[in-house]
């Protein structure tokens, strides 16, 4: 069952390295974060590699296997074949820390500027009101492991350190998008998406939906949703603070 | 060696799941300047795997539940060796925990008539576990994060510092506590990114670590859980209770072997699944135990009609509490009607229409088509226990989290005594929130009353960085390798203090332990410092050792079975045990030969009120005779 699979996995540092080569044993149903840990057993000892609940729930394992962005525990070794070389390097859009390791807090210090849910005014805890059907749209962006995938694989910075700074990426600008969609929040999101995170940046390629593991259709009912919100705006705000104010009702 | 990195806080929090989390944004509200550390990255703790739910007597879905309802339900899941004071403010408090979320921007899965759903889980007379399909710790933590954050952001607006008064401190490791006269006066440990080490000086320590499951194989725990909290209380000179109670979780994957232990919810029975055994059978019927005869269904017309009409008939034995349950597999699998890997079968796909399988259990339908190419809609799944959570715990102070040493404070699954021998599923998320919160509150309260602040001596921080950093001056040759270490641990606890316990094999047990404990004096580490994944496990080894010590010493000498607790040769429970707490020590905790040390000790009497929410032909069940009468 048990084959000698071929592996090259990028070892280094934020002081440069390269891909080492490795033969090692591959089972019958392992994923390749089981391959990653097998070397970290049996040869490289002090291989670094994020993980956490091996199931696709914690978002900490991610990495690009032949080139692709994905979870390094939800990657089935059988979808390569027994002869083929599966290479593994860390995400690239965020600076290395070590091996598969990368640094991302720059996806942290842009939680921190989305403003946070608004509870609504003189509404008690325990008197939360909401329809399933109202909640399912933000639910399904609320169903994001941050395993930061998306904004790896995002032209928009994986190319362009420069727009780090006014790009929020789209996982904080879906955040913008699931703030908006709450039934019961209370602040106006729509001008700060498009002046303060840099929804504008966004060409809608998809690419960030495409790699989601949770399969949330990012740029389809976040990012696009939001624009047209934006543009409703520009073109007439007072129809705009009318449907915000009344929608609920 | 470059200067060892200082911070100062009023309150440190290690751990930064749903306990560590709740207790450090208390301890903000407080007005302590607090910080959050944890070994992996903000959001990602233990807590974020939770799936099922969280219990809370809120009576959105049946208007009969109440707290005294829930506590019942948790007495009995503990089988009454809870420590009632907890139950009960558990039971209490935990509706108001959960609405809180709700002002944090948690969006639960909601009922017809607008507010939070709750569902039906084993061990809870009424549906009563908010939920967010099969992701409901996702919500909490995130929740929970975003709370944090936003805190942050009020911090900012005021002093132009996110961080000037709630900081996390992520991907950090915290080897050893720093005692002064007996009192918290810091913690010490290491970047896990560049090994540098780090003093934090606090008077207030709260412990929100969570469990010891990476002791044993086959576990639906992560890397994280390797028993640190405990240890650390350990060696500070608090003491731990309820040790030999640990739960076996009975349904995770068994197949493929790289997934063996991964969990599999039980919102999967809780929503109508079923086990069956190889023959096709429908095997819960026959192991409903005598103390819940009249609340479970013995034929399958009754159970099936449970789920309409719950008010009119019995539950499915499915829902039985979990230690029941994972003994009835284990018992089916022995007896050879087992599945091809050594599992029974868990079947919801002829019970629920494909859409709703989909829409209720969306991470289960994943995690099978992804990890074990089984189509859930359509095949049942391969089920068997695995090592899940741990009961015991710091004992600790049920209204504040307060062990017995001053400044030390715990919450979550690091604490012991409010589950008893078993927890209810639903049951942890909620203790989170309620004792988080409390030890939050309680260590501020201790902080803003000492009149002179601790302090750490400069020999105790040279000793803790001799520790941390001896696996990279172990002798060569003859050195172990952590690894293998760590491998033959598991082994020995997966086998002799498993799921079904022997004396002969807990004795064995011990012996290994103590070999495993003398080897890995000699572990040694290759490499370098930086992020050195070698090195962090030589020094979670440490933590694993000695609490698996305390689990087999306290299950050595606990003569009957009970809940998280199953002897072979003491196969009754036994009313005089439940009077007795085993409570676990290491006197010379700093000496390398230290070795931990198992008492028994009386437990608190019930409160008489609370004694009379339960009808008297039940606690006979339970309790001794002169107890009844006292
Ligand atoms: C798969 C699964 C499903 C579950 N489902 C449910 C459910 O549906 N309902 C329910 O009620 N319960 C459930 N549980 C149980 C519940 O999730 C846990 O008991 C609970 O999340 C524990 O939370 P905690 O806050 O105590 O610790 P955790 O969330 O585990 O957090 C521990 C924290 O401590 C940190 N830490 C540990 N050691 C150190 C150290 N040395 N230095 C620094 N930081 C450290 C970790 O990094 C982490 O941040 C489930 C458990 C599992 C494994
Ligand atoms: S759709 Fe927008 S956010 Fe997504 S990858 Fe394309 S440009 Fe980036
Ligand atoms: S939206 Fe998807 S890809 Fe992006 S961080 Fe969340 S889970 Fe990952
Ligand atoms: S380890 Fe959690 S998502 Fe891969």
């Amino acid at each position: 069952m048990g084959y000698q699979g071929h592996f090259r996995v990028w070892r280094g540092s934020d002081q440069g390295g390269g891909l080492e080569d490795f033969t090692v044993e591959v089972n019958e149903g392992e994923v390749v974060l089981d391959v990653i840990h097998r070397l970290q057993a049996t040869q490289t000892p002090d291989l670094a590699v994020r993980w956490n609940c091996k199931a696709g729930k914690c978002g900490s394992c991610s990495a690009e296997i032949n080139g692709k962005p994905r979870l390094l525990c939800m990657t089935r070794m059988s979808v390569f074949a027994e002869d083929e070389t599966v290479t593994v390097t860390p995400m690239r859009t965020f600076p290395v820390i070590r091996d598969l390791v990368t640094d991302v807090s720059y996806n942290y210090r842009k939680a921190r500027e989305i403003p946070s849910f608004k509870p609504p005014a003189g509404v008690a805890p325990g008197e939360y009101r909401m329809q399933q059907v109202d909640v399912e749209r933000s639910q399904e962006f609320r169903k994001c492991i941050e395993c930061f995938l998306c904004n790896n694989t995002c032209h928009v910075i994986r190319d362009h350190e420069e727009n780090k700074e006014s790009f929020a990426g789209p996982r904080f600008l879906m955040r913008v998008a699931e703030l908006e969609m709450h039934p019961l929040d209370e602040a106006d999101r729509v001008a700060q998406a498009q002046s303060s995170h840099g929804l504008g940046l966004c060409n809608i390629t998809k690419c960030c939906s495409d790699v989601c593991p949770e399969h949330i259709k990012i740029t389809d009912n976040a990012l696009i949703p939001m624009k047209e919100r934006v543009a409703d705006q520009r073109y007439d705000p007072i129809v705009w603070l009318g449907n915000k104010l009344f929608r609920r009702s | 060696m470059p200067e060892l990195e200082r911070h100062s806080f009023d309150v440190l929090v290690i751990g930064a799941g749903g306990a560590g989390l709740r207790a450090a944004i208390e301890a903000r509200e407080h007005g302590m300047r607090t910080a959050v550390l944890c070994k992996s990255l903000f959001g990602k703790a233990h807590t974020v795997m939770a799936e099922g739910g969280i219990a809370a007597a809120m009576g959105n879905v049946n208007s009969n539940d109440s707290w005294q309802v829930h506590f019942r339900d948790t007495m009995r899941g503990g089988k009454f060796l809870n420590n009632w004071r907890m139950a009960e403010l558990h039971a209490r408090e935990a509706p108001d925990r959960v609405w809180e979320l709700e002002t944090y921007g948690a969006l639960f899965d909601r009922t017809k008539d607008g507010r939070i759903s709750q569902r039906n889980f084993g061990g809870h007379e009424y549906p009563r576990l908010a939920h967010v399909g099969d992701r409901t710790g996702l919500e909490l933590i995130r929740s929970l994060q975003q709370k944090v954050v936003s805190l942050q952001q009020d911090d900012f607006a005021e002093t132009g510092d996110y961080e000037s008064r709630l900081k996390v401190f992520q991907e950090f490791t915290v080897t050893d506590l720093v005692l002064d006269d007996g009192r918290v006066a810091g913690a010490f440990g290491y970047w896990r990114e560049s090994g540098r080490f780090v003093l934090f000086e606090a008077p207030a320590v709260v412990l929100a670590t969570g469990g010891i499951g990476k002791s044993f194989k086959v576990t639906s725990n992560s890397w994280e859980y390797t028993g640190d909290g405990h240890a650390l209380a350990l060696r500070a000179g608090a003491s731990l209770i309820n040790m030999e109670f640990v739960q076996f979780h009975p349904t995770g994957m068994v197949w493929p072997p790289s997934v063996k232990g991964i969990l599999v919810t039980e919102s999967v029975r809780g929503d109508g699944g079923v086990l069956r055994n190889s023959d096709g059978k429908r095997f819960m019927f026959d192991y409903i135990p005598e103390v819940f005869k009249d609340k479970y269904a013995d034929n399958e017309a009754e159970a099936d009609r449970w789920y309409a009409d719950p008010e009119h008939n019995r539950r499915p034995p499915e829902l039985l509490p979990r230690d029941e349950v994972a003994r009835a597999i284990n018992s089916e699998v022995k007896a050879g009607r087992g599945s091809e890997h050594g599992g029974v079968f868990l079947d919801v796909s002829t019970r629920l229409p494909a859409e709703e399988i989909t829409r209720r259990l969306p991470s289960m339908h994943h995690q099978f088509k992804e990890l074990a190419d089984v189509d859930i809609t359509a095949q049942p799944m391969e089920v068997g226990p695995t090592c899940h959570y741990v009961m015991g715990g710091v004992q600790v102070d049920p209204d504040t989290g307060a062990s017995s040493v001053p400044g030390l404070f715990a919450a979550g699954e690091v604490s012991g005594g409010m589950h008893g021998s078993n927890r209810l599923g639903g049951n942890s998320l909620s203790d989170l929130l309620v004792f988080g919160r409390r030890a939050g509150a309680g260590a501020s309260g201790y902080v803003s009353e000492l009149s002179a602040r601790p302090v750490c001596s400069s020999e105790a921080v040279a000793e803790a960085e001799r520790v941390a950093v001896a696996p990279f001056s172990g002798s060569d040759e003859g050195g172990e390798n952590p690894y293998t270490l760590h491998m033959e641990l598991q082994q020995a606890m997966n086998d002799l203090v498993g799921i079904i316990r022997k004396a002969e094999e807990m004795d064995q047990a011990i012996k290994r332990l103590d070999e495993l404990k003398r080897r890995a004096a000699t572990l040694v580490v290759e490499g370098h410092r930086q992020f050195n994944p070698g090195w962090h496990l030589a020094l979670d080894l440490r933590n694993m050792l000695v609490v698996s010590e305390c689990v087999a010493k306290a299950a050595l000498m606990r003569t009957e079975s009970r809940g998280g607790h199953t002897r072979d040769d003491y196969p009754q429970m036994e009313a005089d045990w439940r009077r007795k707490l085993l409570v676990c020590r290491l006197p010379g905790a700093d000496g390398p030969g230290a070795s931990v040390e198992v008492v028994e000790e009386p437990q608190i009497p019930i409160r008489s009120d609370l004694l009379e929410l339960f009808e008297h032909a039940e606690l006979q069940k339970y309790l001794t005779a002169d107890e009844l009468e006292g």
